[in-house]
């Protein structure tokens, strides 16, 4: 048999929603959102942990977090999370066959179910801008 | 007029195609070339890759039959999409340039020839046929499997799928797994679990809802979208998800294959139909 190039897309075609519709970058965003959250996450305990060594080693700990960038960075986590959130519920939804519509038979042009699933991305992302609007206030005025 | 001047006067405008050429016997590696193809009205991009074959490079390899989107042979990576040649005219992709490169997620064969070889693979997986307790039955049969018209419709729309595997270089989940099973496959995996003249769920479920079947799939929707048949991959796997869920918790639906009706005997014709004209041709009992 004569050599098969390689032309697995990999990380790209994984990350790259190119020409493709609003779910794929969906997709992706989702992803990268939860890969954010877990790194919070693990940032988390490790810097709550610091606790264990006394209440100078804490109080250091807090004055080294405290930079804009950090604040910046836990506002990042804030917009992830309302994302992740509020698309994950509707991928719950999704993934128990609600709101894609039934099968038929296909008739052009076709409807498809990410097409007719639209209008419910929509909602749902608007849903998300709210929420990630109210985070923000949350964070930058009342939190203060 | 000669017929070469017919076809000048026709001429809409002047396409550059870029073409992927690999050639595995060659030392090139991977390059795009150029090719400046004339357009005339309803020409489609497979009709563009003939023009180049015949006129400029005889060499340049692609796969193809029917050219009336039925076949499922000419998948390409056409400006950024997989895309059937045969089914996309050059002029409605609005482009004085077209980018075709073969179907990523499959290995190259030659040019813009993938090996589907893993595709078919994972489909045969999948046992896409109808599996009966009674093969006697099946192998000799006596009557027709029941099958009401709504029972019909729940999978229809899966069985147009003509297995061009536009859908596995669309999907992303694909692009970084090997071992994922894909849109197709699972597609037709549901296709046949959702058929209720079927028996072999219990062997088709141990494919579909493994660790590499369809809860690998996170509803990118781009199998879908795709498509050239409206067949609705992402549809068929998240209701496939859904039958494993209720199935997790001892509730999906349970049943055996629809019953044998035996051909109708007693029946009278209705008077206003013609009897068949007779054969032309001698049967082979007669």
């Amino acid at each position: 048999m004569q050599q098969r190039l390689k032309n697995r897309l990999g990380l790209w075609g994984w990350l790259g929603g190119g020409r493709y519709g609003l779910d794929r970058y969906a997709y992706s965003l989702h992803r990268l959102t939860g890969l954010g959250i877990l790194a919070y996450f693990i940032m988390h305990i490790f810097v709550t942990g610091q606790r264990v060594g006394g209440p100078e080693n804490w109080d250091s700990t807090m004055a080294a977090f405290g930079s804009p960038l950090f604040k910046v960075g836990e506002f990042l986590v804030v917009l992830a999370f309302a994302f992740h959130a509020i698309n994950g519920i509707r991928l719950i939804l999704v993934e128990l066959g609600w709101l894609i519509g039934k099968p038929g038979v296909p008739s052009f042009p076709y409807s498809y179910s990410t097409l007719r699933h639209k209008p419910v991305f929509i909602i749902f992302m608007v849903f998300a801008a709210a929420l990630m609007i109210i985070g923000g206030v949350d964070f930058y005025f009342v939190m203060k | 007029m000669n017929k070469s001047e017919t076809r000048d006067k026709a001429i809409l405008k002047t396409v550059k195609f870029e073409v992927l050429r690999y050639n595995p016997a060659g030392n090139e590696s991977p390059h795009l070339e150029n090719y400046s193809v004339p357009v005339t009205k309803g020409m489609t991009v497979l009709d563009g890759l003939n023009w180049i074959k015949e006129h400029l490079d005889s060499t340049l390899s692609w796969r193809s039959s029917c050219r009336m989107g039925i076949c499922g042979s000419c998948g390409m990576f056409i400006n950024g999409l997989p895309r059937l040649a045969c089914n996309n005219q050059i002029v409605h992709l609005h482009s004085d340039r077209v980018v075709i490169k073969p179907l990523p997620n499959y290995d190259i064969i030659r040019d813009l020839v993938p090996d589907l070889e893993g595709l078919f693979e994972k489909h045969r997986s999948v046992k896409p046929h109808l599996i009966r307790k009674d093969t006697a039955e099946q192998d000799s049969p006596t009557g027709e499997f029941f099958q009401s018209e709504q029972e019909l419709l729940n999978y229809i729309q899966f069985a147009y799928c003509i297995k061009c595997g536009l859908c596995m270089a669309a999907c992303p989940t694909v692009a970084t797994s090997e071992e994922y099973i894909g849109p197709q496959p699972l597609t037709a995996g549901w296709r046949y679990l959702s058929d209720t003249r079927d028996e072999g769920a219990e062997q088709r479920q141990d494919v579909l809802y493994s660790s590499h079947g369809v809860y690998r799939c996170h509803f990118a929707g781009a199998c879908s979208q795709v498509c050239p048949k409206g067949v609705d991959p992402a549809l068929a796997i998240q209701m496939a998800k859904r039958d494993a869920f209720m199935k997790g918790f001892g509730r999906g639906k349970k049943r055996s294959g629809s019953s044998v009706i035996p051909p109708i005997q007693d029946w009278t014709p209705r008077g206003d139909i013609p009897d068949a004209p007779a054969k032309t041709v001698p049967q082979k009992s007669e």
